[in-house]
């Protein structure tokens, strides 16, 4: 035990360590804001999609040599994520069907271009590391730190501010409508925070396993609590907590940051659904 | 000056036509039911009202100082809401959404408001309980409570009883029949139940193949109401 509390401080001597904390807060507190929206809205499968999406526009900023690609992908990013919203209200093709068409075609050009233009030796090395988050986190650069730290304060600033009215828009939008609040204008406020989370969400996890940070906190804590706020803070401080836990992990054991977060959160997970059941709280 | 008018209104979606012509009037203090089949077009009308859709021709203007955004409106419950977690403070508190413009937070006027509708609807006990795991009928209430903390003029029922036992049926009823009474809110009901209909409300708007619109008085006597009961029979 000795023996790793004292591993642990030599690494967090290491500044690039401290920004792997540091981030992965910040960025697992504003990734599990919206968890609780998307999945009442029914809305997952748009941050599946939009990951895959981030995919893509990672994969255009490393052929195209940008030393910071965040920019460029977050703008792409977010455009994605008003049209996909847009095509849900529209019925020409169905929401669900659209965000598959783009979410696959962003995630075969992507890899296509990696593999025609790139000049790195170590292809699947860098197609693994952009999917699965692998060692990325513990390598940002200061700037990319700042990027994050900036992004991730300004989202949950957002959802503060609009925190009474995503309510209502989440729990019953033609009432909210009805009522004179401008239901659009906060779809799209919160579409473009989601893009926002799951480029912030790249960097820590990987694009494919960043609906799991988004979801699971969610989950978890609609298990046990029963208010909207109630429910909101628990999957922050359950997010952060498994955040926490993960890197911790993974830097002792060496294994990948980004599986090892999701698979704290699938433990998490079933911790607060046993204790839901046992709780009897919540039917079914 | 009249509360509502709607003028010669077309409606429907999608683009197709399911109304046509159809023009009434509420006046302040009103009660009136919008009666017909399934698919007769109850539910667009509502929504046309609300500005949730919009007429394909025609007018809707309101009058008395009522502000289109100051209408309670009890939806019919939605899939989402029936595992949402929130309380039923939360709920009700939504209601005043109208009021905050572009303030993220409720103030102390609004929280009162909340508080004292909650009261009005005998659901002080239940505060700060989860709408999930009420009754169907405390369900109900609490959409109302929160449809009345969005006006003191109107509110806009959408089949306010279905799925709720008669009991509790005949208590909402008696519910909304105060409200309109003893309060003077104008109420525009939807309702599958014509003997309801007759009963509690002084208007009726039946609609379905044309449209009758007029007191409780002449509907009883119209060809519209026997063909309707006719109608109920024959369907079994």
């Amino acid at each position: 035990m000795a023996e790793l509390f004292e591993k642990l401080t030599m690494y967090l001597q290491y500044p690039f360590v401290r920004y792997a904390f540091i981030v992965g807060v910040l960025i697992a507190l504003c990734s599990s804001l919206l968890g609780v929206t998307l999945v009442l809205k029914r809305f997952s499968f748009i941050g599946d999609g939009l990951s895959h999406v981030a995919f893509g526009a990672m994969a255009i900023a490393a052929v195209a040599g940008l030393t910071n690609e965040m920019p460029l992908v977050l703008v792409i990013t977010v455009i994605s994520a008003v049209l996909l919203l847009r095509t849900g209200q529209n019925t020409k093709i169905k929401g669900d069907a659209a965000v598959a068409m783009i979410s696959v075609g962003a995630l075969a050009i992507g890899y296509l271009l990696m593999n025609i233009f790139s000049k790195s030796s170590n292809l699947s090395g860098d197609v693994c590391s952009t999917l699965f988050g692998s060692t990325s986190i513990l390598t940002l650069t200061k700037t990319e730190v700042w990027f994050s730290a900036i992004f991730s304060l300004l989202v949950i600033a957002v959802f503060i501010f609009f925190y009474n009215k995503i309510f209502s828009v989440t729990f019953d939008e033609s009432f909210a409508r009805a009522t004179g609040i401008k239901a659009g204008l906060y779809n799209l406020i919160i579409a473009v925070v989601i893009a926002v989370i799951i480029v912030l969400a790249m960097n820590l996890v990987g694009s494919l396993l960043i609906t799991a940070l988004v979801i699971f906190p969610a989950l978890s804590a609609m298990r046990v609590f029963k208010s909207f706020k109630a429910v909101t803070i628990c999957s922050a401080a359950f997010s952060v907590s498994c955040a926490l836990l993960g890197i911790l992990i993974s830097i002792l054991a060496g294994t990948p940051v980004g599986s090892t977060i999701v698979a704290v959160d699938i433990v998490g997970f079933f911790i607060f659904f046993t204790a839901g059941s046992l709780k009897g709280g919540v039917k079914r | 000056m009249s509360l509502l008018t709607c003028r010669d209104l077309s409606l429907g979606y999608d683009g197709n036509v399911i109304l046509k012509g159809l023009s009434f009037s509420v006046e302040s203090g009103d009660y009136l039911c919008i009666v017909g089949e399934n698919g007769s077009g109850k539910s667009t009308l509502m929504k046309t009202i609300l500005g949730l859709l919009a007429p394909f021709g025609g007018s809707i203007r309101t009058g008395d100082g009522l502000q289109p955004d100051e209408i309670g409106y009890l939806p019919q419950q939605t899939v989402v809401q029936k595992d949402f977690p929130a309380s039923v403070w939360e709920i009700v508190l939504s209601g005043c959404g109208n009021r905050m413009g572009l303030r993220p937070f409720y103030n102390k006027e609004e929280k009162r408001i909340a508080r004292e509708n909650i009261e009005r609807m005998g659901l002080t006990p239940l505060i700060k309980r989860c709408y999930r795991e009420l009754s169907g009928g405390q369900q109900q209430r609490v959409l109302l409570a929160r449809a009345l903390c969005a006006t003191k003029k109107m509110i806009l029922l959408d089949e306010p009883v279905s799925g709720l036992d008669p009991k509790v049926t005949s208590g909402m009823y008696a519910l909304i029949e105060d409200l309109n009474k003893s309060d003077g809110i104008t109420v525009i009901m939807i309702s599958h139940d014509i003997g309801a209909a007759a009963k509690y409300a002084d208007h009726i708007l039946h609609i379905g193949d044309g449209y009758f619109f007029g007191t409780k008085d002449e509907y009883l006597k119209s060809d519209m109401y026997r063909g309707f009961f006719k109608g109920g029979e024959s369907d079994g």
